[in-house]
């Protein structure tokens, strides 16, 4: 009989090109996203050690870290210069490399331009079953469409690039169960956070993840996209959803997508995917979808997570001795006092954005709630920065950026921008952003920025009364006015 | 990569402990496009210290660097490996490393010596007037003055330095294997390659 497995393990078992006497197996490579900043070292290593790029077809170049988000075009269609000498050598050094290693490159003003993992699924460049690397941690997003996904240094990325391969050993297997059914304001980042707040950032080391359980089926391939997108956050270097027919459907008709007999193909072997039954994993996490309520996190870690409607945890509530000394240093970084409520901090800056929450979904959510409104007197900058030119030219023909525009925001060029500060976008020192990126580290937006990771929607209700707020309360308003 | 058999030569007589990658390369030089150059931004703070070793001229392009415990911890970047390779370091010996520093090492030909604190604290008084001796297949450090020092490595990571192979050129060195997968893969999932874009 043949054994149970997991999904992981029948993608992992599809990739072995050679297994190793001490375990370490070669494993295939089948999508690889190179971006500006992780890939300039491992092409001149290329280049000195006379190597080619073995599978120019199956890699993808789009620069997305520190592109600035103000327009790159002027009225004429001439290319305005990146300020930052350094941005701009990096940019410079992708558009070089990738012509001159045959590799196919979405320029910077190119309309598909955007962060590589809002890029590779909207392109139908991530598949189901495949194994996608990318020289960037959050790689773990395109688990969503049912890839084994994860982040790579450039040493790997320069391996991948000339061989198409990875020297890897095989991790463990999580599964994170969900059931029941989120309730109104309650958003999959909401379900991220809860996870990442429950099982702590070391949880998943070692481990990836499979998301199971009804409210990850009933979630859109959007909302798996941000739950993907932080399993690295709890430690876990993929996350991986079972293809399902809304994969197939999201999938079909993407310009790097199989088509016609190829398509039907594809979706067949993708349905022998998904973990069988009784499969056995290492580990098992189960969480109520009842308890999951809208999130804010007070600290500098991602498992800092709090109710909004709650108060700031205080340190000595920790019964790890290293953790109370972590959680004072944070709290001191935050300039937060224990037992303040949540619902109470005064923010100045709010930033939609990132792999996390970039995409057309995540836009219309935060509109919807900004429609008729303005961000309050006390913000001093609001910002959306859509997750590629083709969520941009999608919300603009629905009109979201009059939306966010009327409201009080800017509405910006595609990139990773503020979500980590590379790019002019920063938040300034000792000031608050209520954010829908994914790592509130310290000196994360900016040296010396103040991060609260929240939903787009929990963003927007930041915005309209300038504190951190519980989202309901502005769709109860909502509902008291229909009614 | 270069192979690496025997570092003849002068040592930094460094001897700090736990000096993390934030130490060895600040992070506004991972703006960089080269692994080449880093050696400038190499213990960058430290070197603003007068007297510092790396600035003197009795030390100055010495292949061996002998540091304290828990060596590169911190980051993963691997920008650190790449800084001091670019300061002409082959061979850093301390009692302990962070795992990922000294994976990153090996992958740019940087073999990583751990010796007992004892030993490291003697090697550090030789290094201030005399050169150390480092030989890769005997698996030991020496020193003119009768000290032997013998050390353990990874089998593999061993047969790489003496071949000046790296992980790349070993993996294309099975190119047949991974050239019979992908034709097995053609047959059996032909739609897997990315549809051509015009």
């Amino acid at each position: 009989m043949v054994k149970s497995r997991t999904l992981y393990e029948k993608i992992w078992d599809a990739h072995v090109v050679e297994r190793r006497p001490d375990g370490t197996c070669l494993i295939y490579i089948d999508r690889h996203l190179v971006h500006e900043v992780t890939s300039p070292q491992a092409f001149e290593g290329l280049r000195l050690a006379g190597r080619k790029v073995r599978r120019p077809d199956l890699t993808l170049a789009v620069p997305d870290h520190n592109l600035p988000t103000t327009p790159r075009r002027d009225a004429d269609g001439k290319r305005i210069p990146i300020a930052d000498p350094e941005s701009a050598q990096q940019l410079a050094a992708l558009e070089r490399n990738a012509p001159e290693f045959g590799v196919r490159l979405i320029g910077d003003a190119d309309l598909e331009q955007g962060i590589v993992h809002v890029v590779g699924p909207e392109q139908g460049f991530t598949l189901p079953g495949t194994t996608l690397v990318c020289g960037d941690s959050h790689t773990s997003s395109h688990g969503a469409l049912g890839a084994l996904a994860f982040g790579i240094g450039t040493s790997e990325v320069e391996h991948v690039l000339a061989t198409q391969t990875l020297l890897l050993k095989q991790s463990k297997t999580m599964e994170v169960v969900v059931d029941g059914e989120l309730a109104p304001g309650v958003t999959p980042k909401d379900v991220a956070l809860a996870i990442c707040g429950r099982i702590g950032t070391a949880g998943g080391t070692g481990y990836v993840m499979e998301y199971r359980g009804s409210v990850f089926r009933d979630m859109s391939i959007e909302g798996r996209l941000t739950v993907a997108n932080m399993s690295i956050e709890a430690g876990a270097r993929s996350g991986l959803f079972a293809p399902d027919e809304k994969t197939f459907a999201y999938i079909e008709g993407r310009p790097m997508a199989p088509k016609g007999a190829d398509f039907d193909a594809a979706v067949a072997y993708w349905k022998t995917l998904a973990t069988d039954e009784g499969a056995v994993f290492d580990k098992t996490v189960v969480i109520d979808a009842a308890d999951i309520v809208p999130n804010v996190t007070w600290g500098t870690s991602p498992e800092d997570v709090v109710a909004v409607t709650g108060v700031v945890p205080d340190p000595s509530s920790f019964a790890d001795p290293s953790k109370q000394a972590a959680a004072q240093k944070s709290l001191d970084y935050m300039g937060l006092t224990a037992g303040q409520k949540m619902a109470d901090v005064a923010i100045e800056h709010v930033f939609i954005g990132s792999c996390t929450n970039s995409r057309i979904e995540d836009l219309r959510a935060a509109a919807s709630l900004l429609k008729g409104r303005h961000i309050a007197a006390g913000i001093k900058h609001a910002m959306v920065v859509p997750g590629s030119g083709l969520v941009k030219q999608m919300a603009e023909s629905e009109g979201l950026d009059r939306i966010f525009l009327d409201a009080g925001f800017e509405w910006r060029e595609p990139g990773c921008s503020a979500c980590l500060g590379m790019n002019p976008d920063k938040v300034p020192a000792g000031e608050r952003c209520a954010s829908t990126s994914n790592r509130n580290f310290m000196g994360r937006q900016g040296p010396g920025s103040r991060t609260h990771l929240v939903s787009p929607e929990m963003a927007a209700a930041a915005a309209i009364t300038g504190r951190l707020t519980d989202v309901r309360e502005l769709l109860k308003e909502e509902k008291g006015l229909v009614a | 990569m270069d192979k690496l058999t025997t570092v003849d030569g002068r040592a930094y007589p460094f001897g700090m402990k736990n000096v993390d990658t934030d130490i060895v390369i600040p992070a506004h030089w991972l703006k960089t496009i080269s692994r080449n150059g880093l050696g400038k931004g190499a213990f960058e703070v430290l070197r603003k210290e007068p007297g510092n070793v790396f600035d003197d001229p009795d030390y100055a392009g010495s292949p061996i660097l002998i540091a304290g415990d828990n060596f590169g911890c911190g980051s993963s970047r691997e920008h650190a490996a790449w800084a001091l390779g670019d300061l002409g370091i082959k061979v850093v010996i301390a009692p302990s490393f962070s795992d990922i520093f000294s994976g990153n090492a090996f992958k740019n030909g940087i073999l990583t010596v751990v010796l007992p604190q004892e030993a490291v604290d003697r090697l550090l008084e030789v290094a201030k007037t005399d050169p150390i001796h480092v030989d890769l297949d005997a698996q030991t450090v020496t020193t003119q003055f009768q000290d032997r020092f013998a050390f353990e490595i990874d089998p593999f990571r061993k047969h790489c330095l003496l071949g000046g192979l790296d992980e790349i050129g070993l993996t294309l060195g099975e190119v047949d294997v991974i050239d019979s997968y992908e034709a097995t893969v053609a047959q059996d999932r032909p739609w897997i390659v990315p549809a051509a874009v015009a």
